[in-house]
């Protein structure tokens, strides 16, 4: 691949009102995700010219003939040392349409918490696959991830396609077995793009010698793709992180409700109840940050201020009355475990949800789920690190959880150690996968729990 | 038409500067809600600026519940030490100095061979942390500055030596931040994680953000050094061979006058600046931190050190 920098892509002007997007990648060791990463970032002008001479400077004292790109990516000694990716690395670059940030998630070490932690910001997947190989266990592991997590859009990137001769029938074959299979799970939206990485192909400009493929480039794809941050249909929802009372004489009854908008949207003068004490009130008014608005939505950080005075602090929810969720200390959830401590049935922990910590004990692991082939294992006894399992969990106090399918922020929660703070599980409340209508489904023993 | 009627009307479509903004405010509100003793590290440089501004937003109209602390090397621009004065006062904020001079003077701190202070901030800032108990330290880190800072977290564990390991860091998923720590040790913060250099311009800029003056071009007398153009100070100046000339500069980034270098620009308006970023063929840290190009793992290995 060439190591020239390009000329720059980004006019200024154009730069101030785009929009944001947050992916991840995917993909197992030799896929040549690096690769895609580095021509990524490479072609939209956000390597920059001494980023290049350390990698060069870097490859040349390894004795290395080409500059090596995943020098780029990879930060830290360690992975420098041994050439391979440990953890999480977060992203940036722009192109006039768009920002990006994208969570490049390591392949084969502790591939599952790691995928885990990038998708759960996500609203795009790329998952890579050899083009020789196929959809392969560590795929169809990912495409599961990404159906788990919820993550709206994937992208099935078939990679190296040099080495297949560019044949467009061996690219339809794993298309059609993966879009099936990730229909399956739920995922809304598949787009499947024939690539090679290495050669440049279908990554930011379009293949010379693909002419048989008639779409977009990854780098279109997602600079296009539509993002629905629309607010209108979901559920609303607003966590009170902090109350503001300024006590001053000018601000001397102030009492405002400081928050993230998790989802939805508020206006004022609309009813609403304040969760788990369930007073009611209504919205008297809303701050975006200084600006006095009508209506405020998701991901907003605004302070609301109620007509009522009533006792709320951090921790309560405030949700529109006519769909205020209901509270529950009964929760059962999917988790994937993070850490190298076993969770086990019995288990005393802390869980934390939206912006309230609770004391919680695990009553149940009912079920491990192997994301390779969706089969679930009974009563595993535990969950070890990198398991995904179903658990049944009482909490010392009521919560109001929303079903993780329908709201992200308000259905997802951290299962914390009480003993050192080590967030030990992430989990997601209610039904695992969304492909609740498909064929799976009616295999299924229980409803509630459609593995 | 307000920005957010329009984008209402648009779909609800939020321009990316106010999603990290939201973020960021979020993150404030988050330390103010679970920690005891949270303070914002402000050392006067555009990051640190936007974040303090970012604070002050999050809990208006009451003041932000946060101290602020620098750690003055001793080499800073007068320029900055002034402006953080005026800044803290301005805002009726509580100032805390650690003076890596009184350290050095103290012999608690030996000065370097070559001069540069910027790694020996990490032991007053220690110190400062230690002594004041502070449980949450914000800090101005972007993860688009350095390969390391890409590798890290939003809430970062520190252990009782303050150090950063990054094999032991806790995963961070959706926006539910763990800030559980034990007794001794703390979390550092970082509300700008997923702002890029060129974010943080734009939002100056939307903001109407008042910076220190050397952030825009001006004339102003430099020598050359290891390849960037230094100003002399008390800190010293050019030595033998070192010729001291006059030429028109900017800031990109601002740490201690002895390892961080002037650009050559005539951008002396933040439009003309944020035209300068988006253009430019070097990274911040690149074209102008000597600190970060003593080895190839330089800030990583300050990190594990205790440093930002």
């Amino acid at each position: 691949m060439t190591v020239n920098p390009p000329a720059p892509a980004t006019e200024p002007a154009a730069l101030t009102e785009v929009s944001l997007l947050r992916f991840a990648t995917a993909g197992s060791v030799d896929d040549g995700k690096s690769t895609l990463v580095g021509r990524l970032l490479h072609d939209s002008k956000s390597v920059l010219a001494d980023q290049l001479e350390a990698v060069e400077r870097a490859s040349a004292s390894r004795g290395q003939e080409a500059p090596d790109l995943a020098l780029l990516t990879d930060g830290l000694r360690a992975e420098r040392e041994q050439g391979i990716t440990i953890d999480v690395a977060y992203r940036y670059f722009a192109t006039p349409r768009r920002r990006f940030i994208l969570a490049d998630t390591p392949g084969h070490v502790q591939y599952t918490r790691n995928m885990v932690t990038g998708a759960s910001t996500a609203e795009l997947a790329v998952i890579l696959v050899d083009a020789r190989h196929g959809v392969v266990e560590q795929t169809r592991r990912h495409a599961a991830v990404a159906a788990l997590l919820r993550v709206p859009h994937v992208v099935l990137a078939v990679n190296k396609m040099d080495l297949v001769g560019y044949a467009e029938d061996v690219f339809a074959a794993i298309a059609a077995e993966f879009t099936t299979y990730a229909k399956a799970l739920g995922v809304p939206a598949v787009t499947t793009i024939p690539i090679s990485a290495l050669e440049g192909d279908n990554v930011v400009t379009p293949s010379a010698v693909m002419d048989w493929y008639a779409g977009p480039t990854v780098l279109e794809h997602l600079e296009t793709v539509q993002i629905d941050h629309d607010p209108r249909g979901r559920v609303t929802r607003f966590p009170v992180q902090y109350v503001i009372r300024p006590q001053t004489a000018e601000h001397r009854d102030y009492r405002g409700y400081a928050g993230k908008i998790a989802s939805g949207i508020f206006h004022v003068g609309q009813p609403v109840t304040v969760l788990p004490s369930g007073h009611t009130s209504s919205v008297a008014a809303i701050d975006v940050l200084g600006e006095s608005v009508d209506a405020a939505w998701a991901p907003q950080s605004v302070t609301i201020r109620l007509a009522d005075d009533i006792d709320i602090s951090r921790g309560d929810m405030i949700a529109p009355t006519e769909q205020a969720p209901d509270a529950t200390q009964d929760i059962q959830a999917t988790v994937c475990h993070l850490h190298d401590t076993a969770l086990t049935p019995g288990a005393r922990v802390l869980l934390k949800h939206t912006t309230r910590t609770v004391k919680a004990i695990v009553k149940q692991i009912p079920d491990r789920l192997t994301l390779d082939d969706l089969s679930h294992h009974p009563s595993p006894g535990s969950l070890e690190v990198n398991d995904i399992g179903r658990v049944v969990l009482r909490t010392s106090e009521p919560l109001p959880m929303d079903a993780y399918g329908d709201c992200r922020r308000t259905g997802s929660f951290l299962l914390i150690d009480p003993a050192d703070g080590s967030t030990l599980a992430a989990g997601m409340a209610g039904a695992a996968f969304a492909g609740a209508d498909s064929e799976k489904r009616a295999e299924l023993d229980d409803a509630e729990w459609d593995f | 038409m307000s920005r957010f009627e329009q984008a209402a009307a648009q779909d609800f479509q939020l321009p990316h500067l106010d999603v990290l903004e939201s973020e960021a405010v979020h993150i404030f509100r988050e330390v103010a809600g679970e920690f005891e003793r949270p303070v914002i590290l402000f050392s006067g440089g555009k990051d640190s600026i936007v974040m303090l501004h970012l604070a002050l937003k999050a809990f208006a109209p009451a003041p932000p519940p946060f101290a602020l602390l620098h750690v003055d090397t001793g080499h800073n621009f007068p320029e900055v030490l002034e402006y953080r004065d005026r800044v803290a006062a301005q805002h009726n904020l509580r100032l805390h100095v650690a003076s890596v001079q009184e350290f050095i003077d103290r012999g608690e701190l030996k000065e370097r061979a070559d001069g540069t202070r910027n790694p020996l901030q990490t032991v007053p800032l220690l110190r400062a942390i230690e002594e004041a108990r502070y449980d949450a330290v914000f800090g101005g880190g972007r993860r688009d500055e350095e390969k390391a800072r890409a590798k890290e977290r939003i809430f970062s564990l520190r252990d009782e030596f303050g150090g950063w390991d990054p094999r032991r860091q806790r995963p961070e998923l959706w926006q539910l931040y763990n800030g559980k720590h034990a007794v001794g040790e703390h979390v550092r913060v970082f509300p700008l994680s997923n702002f890029t250099e060129l974010d943080v311009w734009q939002y100056i800029a939307r903001e109407k953000i008042v910076l220190p003056e050397i952030y825009y071009a001006h004339r102003r007398e430099v020598f050359l050094r290891s390849g960037m153009w230094l100003a002399p100070g008390e800190w010293g100046g050019a030595k033998q061979g070192e010729r001291v000339e006059t030429r028109t500069v900017r800031y990109r980034t601002v740490g201690d006058m002895s390892c961080t270098g002037a650009v050559d620009s005539d951008a002396d308006t933040i439009e003309k600046v944020i035209a300068e970023i988006a253009a430019t063929r070097l990274t911040e840290r690149g074209a102008t931190r000597a600190d970060d190009k003593m080895s190839e793992a330089a800030m990583e290995d300050r990190k594990r050190e205790g440093y930002f």
